[in-house]
């Protein structure tokens, strides 16, 4: 696998949006070419190299680029959106739209990303290994198709509407979440490791959603099943099953009703 | 002489009550009847002393100069074409006339385009996008409605004739006993003055509608014995008394307010609400509405939907399409992340309406700024040019969409104080401007006083040509 390292060195006025920083677009370019590649600031549009120093080389094909971003990159937008393959490290906080539509290949933050981190990813690996704001593995507003593949995992904690419209794919959160976690899901898994203040699974219709913490406000339409044990992320523990939510629609599927499993650690 | 005008609309609130006669005498108002107090206040504000008849341009010191419309348009038009990322933000209070020029402008200038719906009641728009809009107009909830339910709204302030020309008081065709024949439910944290006028309050507990809502869905979807003995502060017994009510409506209307898409959650307690009149629907008719707060509000969601296809929060800075996302092209958010670097105001009021934080990153960062509103607002009081313009509904007519989006057509009663231009003309004279500016080599190249240009650092020159 070939690497490829971009160092941002001159930080521009407002943000910066940068959806071709891909291993799609890099692969088989000379570095050159690379630099050539448009990034914009509001309606003016920069080549990479204006903002950027480019070292090493892409390879020829996405599977073997790797890229490397150094500097601060906290105020770009859009790195790694709807890549197919290859890997992504970022040295630096990001800002919105991390992973955005991604459908394979690695992305690495190493530092927090802002919102519409993953949003409506279909397949590959994010991991952040700081915090995140809302609309984490979220859909985009007025899509009824979320995140349908994929590991989106957060070390931190997340803000609200984690997985909202989720069909798929599995979201990690280790740290604390705030509200509105499988809003009208319709599959995938969710697990936050800490506390989420409520809103769990409001209007969810199939999918499963594990909370090791505590939830401060239960939703009304979870229903108390049984105790289960459950392996999740690699560690065995018993869980309350609750299931909903009971105020929104369930198919059927032989005679039976589909409802979302929210699993509360005991 | 006197002459009295009747039928005509009033510029406040969305209820857009078209039923004002306005006497004049000599180009001033003399009298306003069956207007609300606010809307009398709107019209005499027109024939007061103190009305800015002409441009103004800060001074160093603080200080405002007149300037001529030409100047103030050429300043706007410069900074349209400069800016790498400006916002017009505003509309609450203008004709569809005036947004649609708006628009062209926006366009032209690949600005970022928002209105009012930004700090009010956009969050419905989403709710709207992820589970639509099952409506109705207001004068079908007059005639038909026989349970009304005002969820975290209070008309008896914000709408003051909702209650008497829509929702609670009028004898419509099948609504014959009036207040008599309704039944009232409010639903707020605070007992309001429209909660005095319910049959049946609910004191939700702040911040958690959307626990009641999902409550009410479950009576609805059959699981009413499931029910925790209290939601949101709600008695599980009086939750099933007003599911009875509901039920036994012959035609449930909802109207919502900020309580439920100006609380955590936003748009999830619009759509939530939406998702229960579904289930309603198995049972009865039933319908839901926003409550609206200007009385054009509802004018750039159809005017823009129809230029550019979004309602509000639109990002035209790419110039090939327009992007919307709440959150990042919001007004609040662009101000408060410092994401723009040039704002005009226009039709509201940001300085008195923004967080204050988020306001100080406009108005004192050295933004440039320009305000078109016919008063002298808090905005106007930190912007770089101010431009007065004719009021709506009193010194120009024009078409306005009421909260339920029924198009209204509005009427100038008197001329236009000091011959000032109007939004639409405005607008229109700032587009030609900048064709004129963009035809003498004036282009967005990233460099101008209110940017620090950075070494070494050139666009690439394809994109604005």
């Amino acid at each position: 696998m070939n690497t490829i390292t971009i160092t941002l060195a001159k930080q521009a006025q407002l943000y910066l949006e940068a959806d071709l920083i891909t291993p799609d677009q890099f692969a088989g370019k000379s570095t050159a070419e690379i630099g050539a590649i448009e990034i914009s600031e509001g309606k003016i549009r920069y080549p990479l190299a204006s903002f950027a120093k480019i070292e090493g080389a892409a390879g020829p094909t996405p599977e073997e680029t790797r890229i490397v971003l150094n500097g601060d990159w906290s105020r770009v937008k859009r790195i790694g959106q709807q890549m197919s393959a290859g890997e992504i490290i970022i040295n630096s906080n990001v800002d919105m739209y991390t992973g955005g539509w991604m459908k394979g290949g690695k992305i690495t933050v190493n530092g927090n990303a802002d919102s519409f981190t993953g949003i409506a990813m279909a397949g590959g690996e994010l991991t952040i290994k700081g915090n995140c704001q809302n609309h984490v593995g979220s859909a985009y507003r007025g899509d009824w198709r979320g995140m349908t593949g994929g590991v989106l995992r957060v070390m931190g904690n997340v803000g609200n509407d984690i997985g909202t419209f989720m069909r798929g794919g599995t979201i990690i959160v280790e740290g604390d979440a705030f509200i509105h976690v499988h809003t009208h899901g319709e599959g995938g898994t969710i697990i936050v490791k800490g506390n989420v203040e409520g809103r769990v699974g409001g209007q969810s219709v199939k999918g499963d959603v594990f909370v090791n913490g505590k939830i401060d406000y239960m939703m009304p339409g979870f229903k108390y099943v049984d105790d289960v044990t459950k392996e999740v992320d690699g560690v065995s523990a018993v869980y309350a099953h609750y299931i909903g939510d009971l105020g929104e629609r369930h198919p059927d599927v032989k005679g039976q009703k589909i409802f979302t499993n929210l699993y509360l650690k005991k | 002489m006197k002459e009295v005008i009747k039928h005509v609309a009033c510029p406040y609130c969305g209820a857009c009550c078209d039923d004002l006669e306005i006497t004049v005498e000599d180009d001033k108002i003399i009298e306003v009847k069956n207007a609300c107090i606010i809307g009398t206040e709107i019209y005499h504000h027109a024939s007061r002393e103190g009305r800015v008849g002409s441009p103004r341009r800060r001074q160093p010191d603080g200080t405002y100069k007149d300037i001529t419309y030409d100047e103030a348009i050429d300043f706007t038009a410069k900074m349209l074409i400069k800016a790498k990322k400006p916002l017009i933000y505003g509309f609450g209070s203008t004709n569809c006339e005036g947004m649609a020029a708006a628009g062209r402008v926006a366009e032209d200038a690949g600005a970022v385009l928002d209105n009012c719906a930004s700090i009010c009641h956009g969050s419905s728009f989403l709710a709207i996008f992820d589970t639509g809009y099952p409506s109705c107009t207001l004068g079908e909830v007059k005639n038909r409605a026989d349970v009304v339910i005002y969820w975290g709204s209070n008309p008896a302030h914000a709408h003051p004739r909702h209650m008497s020309r829509y929702g609670i008081f009028p004898r419509g065709y099948f609504t014959g006993k009036g207040a008599r024949g309704r039944k009232v439910i409010v639903v707020d944290p605070r007992y309001t003055d429209t909660a005095r006028c319910a049959d049946h309050f609910l004191q939700v507990a702040q911040g958690h509608d959307y626990d009641l809502f999902d409550a009410f869905r479950m009576v609805m979807h059959g699981y009413a014995a499931d029910l925790p003995d209290v939601v949101a502060g709600i008695p599980k017994e009086k939750i099933l008394e007003v599911c009875d009510v509901i039920k036994a409506g012959r035609y449930v209307h909802i109207f919502f307010g900020m309580g439920l898409c100006h609380s955590d959650g936003r748009n999830h307690n619009v759509d939530i609400a939406i998702n229960l009149v579904r289930d309603i629907n198995e049972f009865t008719k039933c319908t839901i509405m926003a409550m609206r707060g200007h009385y054009n509000i509802a004018g750039p969601g159809i005017v823009w939907a129809w230029q550019f296809g979004f309602p509000y929060c639109i990002d035209l800075t790419k110039g090939s399409h327009a992007h919307m996302n709440p959150g990042e092209t919001s007004s609040v958010d662009l101000a408060n992340r410092g994401e723009i670097d040039a704002f005009i105001n226009i039709g509201t009021d940001a300085g008195a309406h923004f967080p204050i934080r988020s306001f100080e990153k406009i108005g004192g960062a050295g933004i440039p700024m320009v305000t078109i509103d016919p008063s002298v607002n808090m905005a106007a009081t930190v912007s770089d040019v101010h431009i007065p313009v004719a009021i709506v509904g009193v010194e120009t007519g024009g078409i306005c969409y009421r909260m339920d989006n029924v198009p209204i057509q509005y009427r100038a009663v008197i001329k236009p104080f000091n011959g000032i231009l109007t939004d639409e003309e405005l607008f229109d004279k700032i587009y030609e401007r900048m064709q004129e500016l963009k035809m003498a080599g004036i282009e967005s190249d990233g460099s101008w006083e209110y940017a620090a240009p950075l070494a070494d650092v050139r666009p690439v020159k394809e994109a604005y040509e």
